[in-house]
């Protein structure tokens, strides 16, 4: 227990002291938030769809957490690199807490960003439709940030350089988030769109966090939640996995 | 403990597709002494060294620390030893102190013992004083000296150098070499290091193990080395022993990108 919590802790006093992370952390966020919801907010309320900054937030906040958590694997490279890594390999602990403890910090401090955005998003006169339901956005926010950083723990520990890491954010990670529907809604999609969509977990914390701040579902909460829980335990062992087998 | 050796190497093999790194080799390090291994670059030190301290599986062969086998009492051989690496392993974006505070985690040294020895061996190391400061305001010896601290804080009944002087200056190796032996003499503690510069294993090993091609050439005290090889110096028996050719090592990425880094941050 310890022992995750100083791994946790250690993420935590990381992201605190990176002042360019926090600018980041609320810049990259606003300017999605400004340039897309009203870029193409004045068409969307012509195609009588209503109101998109209040459709956008929810995305944009999975969006966040999704960059962030992601962001947790490069720092296990990072690790690999500046050699920090072996420190923590040849302790007497077992591998998965390692892993666990780095993996929640990294999920923390991508959950309070994504909060951050929902803070922002204040600003520019969006309101949740109950916020009673506030702390339930958490609780999604929080589990799609653990099962993120689960799986950059699994490909931060076989991938060697910066390169190979944007390879993946090419390939994985803008795909999972563009295929999403955090940016457009499901309803009107090309029946392949929406196909590719339904295969891909992250469209399901999109909706539930749509649910629970604007009352707006695709798939319904039940379904949302299922798959993100099953996500999060397959996630945590495809991690767990991946960082015992490191060899340095 | 006193009737164990601290480390048993028998037959340990590691091989890497085609290539043996690691060849048939075997020996034993006595409890409290200090032990060099020696050879050029890609003789198999490092691969050694991260086979004993469970960071690479061997191919063949058996390994213990302390009486615990390796490969089967994995956690207890990795309480046993304490190891500094050839390459920086610290985190330069915490300070020096919540460094040695997240190593105390990591060994379960409880709270209160895991203060006075921080304190104790910081002071050791001449860097007390400066404990809350970022290890990347540390300059390349002060990393060094709290990767020492940091490496004997759960007491070890092993320590491990891997070319621990690489890069710093006479001054601070010559300050580094008292600590360890200060260390060994009054702890008990076994040291096993590797290193380039034949003057300090000439002065501080015990006994010293040379090895190329993945293969162990020779073990012995320095007198039994210039003996066997009918040389005057350390030096001299060394190079009678593997030859004067310039070896060349294929790097891994990574250990590339840390040779640049270390080049950098050594300064």
């Amino acid at each position: 227990m310890n022992v995750i919590y100083v791994l946790w802790l250690r993420q935590i006093k990381r992201f605190f002291r990176a002042r360019s992370r926090i600018i980041g952390a609320i810049g990259q966020p606003l300017l999605f938030l400004i340039a897309l919801g009203y870029g193409i907010g004045s068409v969307y309320s012509k195609a009588g769809q209503g109101n998109y900054i209040e459709f956008l937030v929810p995305g944009i906040m999975a969006q966040t957490v999704l960059f962030a958590a992601m962001f947790y694997g490069a720092m296990i490279m990072f690790d690999k690199q500046f050699g920090f890594l072996k420190e923590t390999l040849v302790a007497p602990v077992s591998r998965f807490k390692i892993m666990l403890g780095g993996a929640l910090g990294g999920a923390t401090t991508a959950t309070l960003q994504g909060l951050l955005v929902l803070c922002i998003s204040l600003f520019l006169g969006f309101r949740p439709h109950d916020w009673a339901l506030v702390p339930l956005a958490i609780i999604i926010l929080g589990l799609l940030a653990v099962a993120i950083a689960s799986f950059s723990s699994g490909i931060g520990s076989f991938v060697q350089d910066m390169q190979g890491f944007q390879a993946i954010n090419q390939f994985i990670v803008f795909p999972l988030y563009f295929l999403s529907g955090a940016l457009y809604p499901l309803q009107h999609v090309p029946g392949w769109l929406r196909l590719v969509a339904e295969c891909n977990p992250m469209s399901y914390a999109v909706d539930a966090l749509r649910f629970v701040l604007i009352d707006q579902t695709h798939f319904g909460l039940a379904k949302d939640m299922l798959v993100l829980v099953i996500s999060v335990c397959g996630l945590v062992m495809f991690g767990a996995y991946r960082f015992r087998h490191i060899e340095a | 403990m006193s009737l164990q050796s601290a480390i048993t190497v028998s037959n340990l093999t590691k091989r890497f597709g085609k290539v043996t790194a690691v060849d048939d080799i075997s020996f034993t390090v006595q409890p409290g002494e200090l032990f060099a291994l020696l050879g050029p670059n890609g003789a198999g030190k490092s691969t050694t060294i991260k086979m004993l301290t469970t960071l690479l599986k061997p191919t063949g062969g058996k390994l213990t620390l302390a009486g615990h086998d390796v490969a089967h009492e994995q956690d207890k051989a990795r309480q046993a030893f304490g190891i500094v690496f050839q390459d920086p392993s610290v985190d330069t974006e915490m300070t020096a102190y919540e460094n040695m505070q997240l190593h105390a985690a990591l060994y379960g040294v409880p709270g209160a013992a895991a203060r006075q020895r921080i304190e104790e061996l910081m002071t050791l190391v001449e860097l007390w004083d400066r404990r809350d400061s970022l290890v990347k305001e540390y300059s390349g010896g002060m990393k060094r000296r709290l990767e020492i601290a940091r490496g004997l804080l759960h007491h070890p009944a092993v320590l491990f150098l891997d070319e621990p002087t690489l890069g710093l200056d006479t001054q601070t190796r010559n300050l580094l070499w008292d600590y360890v032996r200060r260390l060994s003499r009054e702890e008990g503690m076994t040291v096993f290091f590797t290193t380039h510069y034949l003057e300090e294993a000439e002065a501080v090993a015990d006994r010293i193990a040379v090895i190329d091609h993945g293969k162990l050439i020779a073990l012995g005290t320095t007198p039994e080395l210039t003996e066997q090889t009918k040389t005057k110096t350390l030096e001299a028996a060394y190079l009678a022993l593997t030859g004067r050719t310039v070896r060349d090592e294929t790097p891994s990425k990574g250990d590339e990108w840390r040779a640049r880094r270390r080049a950098r941050m050594m300064r």
